[in-house]
């Protein structure tokens, strides 16, 4: 079994018309065993920047950490708060300095940049940037969540529609693989507020 | 064939593993005890591979000890488990990595609420209600999905363990006769029944 494929979990971003949404779900597991529904795999950078991990839980966690330091280094030096693309290449490095040992995850990233435009972007796990114009899907159900984005998706969507969107998305993606769901959780980043919600779906 | 249960409880977390020691199809001893003081109101449960289990509690252990004596106040649970977890990323990546799975529980020596984190050889923590490791959790997590609620008194928490035991001993092909059993709360760790 493929490592990528060992814990399980996926992630998915969107943009909207002066938005940004995220979403992940909440399975933690070995393998076909389930373990937890309250895995952590999206953290904020800022109250406009957001990334999600998906793939092996310990690189997911290890590379949160590892963010984490990176942007707080960055915020005490440049004194500002990291823009999206300085993230997403911040990220890439990262990534690819593990080019031949690499870290086992791909992240989503989301966030407003400084004059409110919406940015999205993913890696792979040695760090090649897709810069997306409309959605972007990471994890075991990847395939899934690339049907149901070019499914629902339509540019544009205020903020609300928007979360309903990806949400549809996330749940009916993950009720079709084994290694995701148990819970999901989507953010939705506006210029004003950050809304999270945790949906109800199929806790099988 | 090693085995690590934990529950949380109202302000306790039951811990426990099994004591038996074996290599191949010999078992050396029947008292062996999985778990290592961390502090007052930590403890650690390892199995794994051979030698690792023992030496990676024992380096745990001292570097909590160390830094209680250099800072003068004992860690978090939390604070704890994210040590451990970061001991054992970093070793992962290293020469020789360490394949221990292990469980952390604790209480906050204040208020006694428990916190159980379950973390498998690859670094891998999650702080969970009820944990496993080992072939038991095959079994176990089940039963304990079923029957578990939060603020369980320490009678219900043995009881549900004991269901636990009997499950193992109907449907797990390894013979696991003893369990050491383990109880961490505000008034620190003790043995049970």
């Amino acid at each position: 079994m493929s490592i990528m494929q060992y814990n399980g979990g996926c992630l998915v971003g969107m943009k909207g018309k002066n938005c940004v949404a995220i979403a992940s779900d909440r399975r933690f597991g070995v393998q076909a065993l389930g373990l937890s529904t309250n895995f952590q795999r999206m953290f904020s950078v800022s109250n406009r920047l957001y990334y999600g991990l998906a793939g092996l839980g310990t690189d997911v966690q290890t590379l949160s950490e590892k963010f984490r330091m990176s942007v707080n280094m960055y915020k005490l030096k440049e004194e500002r708060d990291i823009a999206p693309t300085t993230f997403a290449s911040l990220v890439s490095s990262t990534l690819y300095e593990r080019r031949f040992g690499p870290y086992f995850s791909e992240p989503v990233i989301v966030g407003l940049e400084k004059d409110d435009t919406p940015f999205i972007c993913a890696t792979d796990l040695i760090g090649c940037i897709n810069f997306a114009k409309d959605f972007v899907v990471t994890g075991t159900s990847s395939e899934q969540l690339y049907g149901m984005c070019e499914a629902l998706w339509e540019p544009d969507l205020e903020p609300e529609d928007l979360f309903e969107t990806i949400s549809q998305a996330m749940l009916n993606a993950v009720d079709r693989d084994a290694l995701s769901g148990w819970g999901a959780v989507v953010h939705v980043i506006t210029p004003t507020q950050v809304i999270t919600r945790t949906l109800k779906g199929r806790m099988d | 064939m090693e085995v690590l249960i934990g529950i949380t409880g109202k302000d306790f977390v039951l811990l426990t593993a099994d004591t038996t020691s074996a290599r191949s199809i010999v078992i050396m001893k029947q008292e062996e005890d999985k778990t290592r003081e961390l502090n007052k109101h930590n403890l650690l449960l390892t199995i794994g591979e051979a030698g690792d289990a023992v030496q990676f509690a024992e380096y745990i252990q001292r570097n909590i000890k160390l830094y209680e004596i250099r800072n003068g106040v004992p860690l978090s649970t939390k604070a704890v488990a994210a040590y451990t977890r970061r001991e054992m990323a970093d070793s992962l990546r290293s020469r020789n990595a360490y394949q221990v799975n292990i469980l952390i529980g604790g209480v906050d020596p204040k208020t006694g609420t428990p916190e159980l984190y379950w973390s498998d050889y690859l670094a891998a923590s999650q702080k969970m209600p009820f944990a496993t490791q080992g072939y038991a959790s095959y079994f176990v997590m089940s039963t304990m999905d079923r029957y578990w609620r939060p603020d369980l008194s320490l009678a219900e928490a043995r009881a549900l363990l004991q269901k636990c035991f009997d499950e193992l001993k109907k449907r797990f092909i390894g013979n696991l006769p003893s369990f050491l059993i383990k109880v961490v709360d505000k008034e620190g760790i003790r043995t049970i029944d």
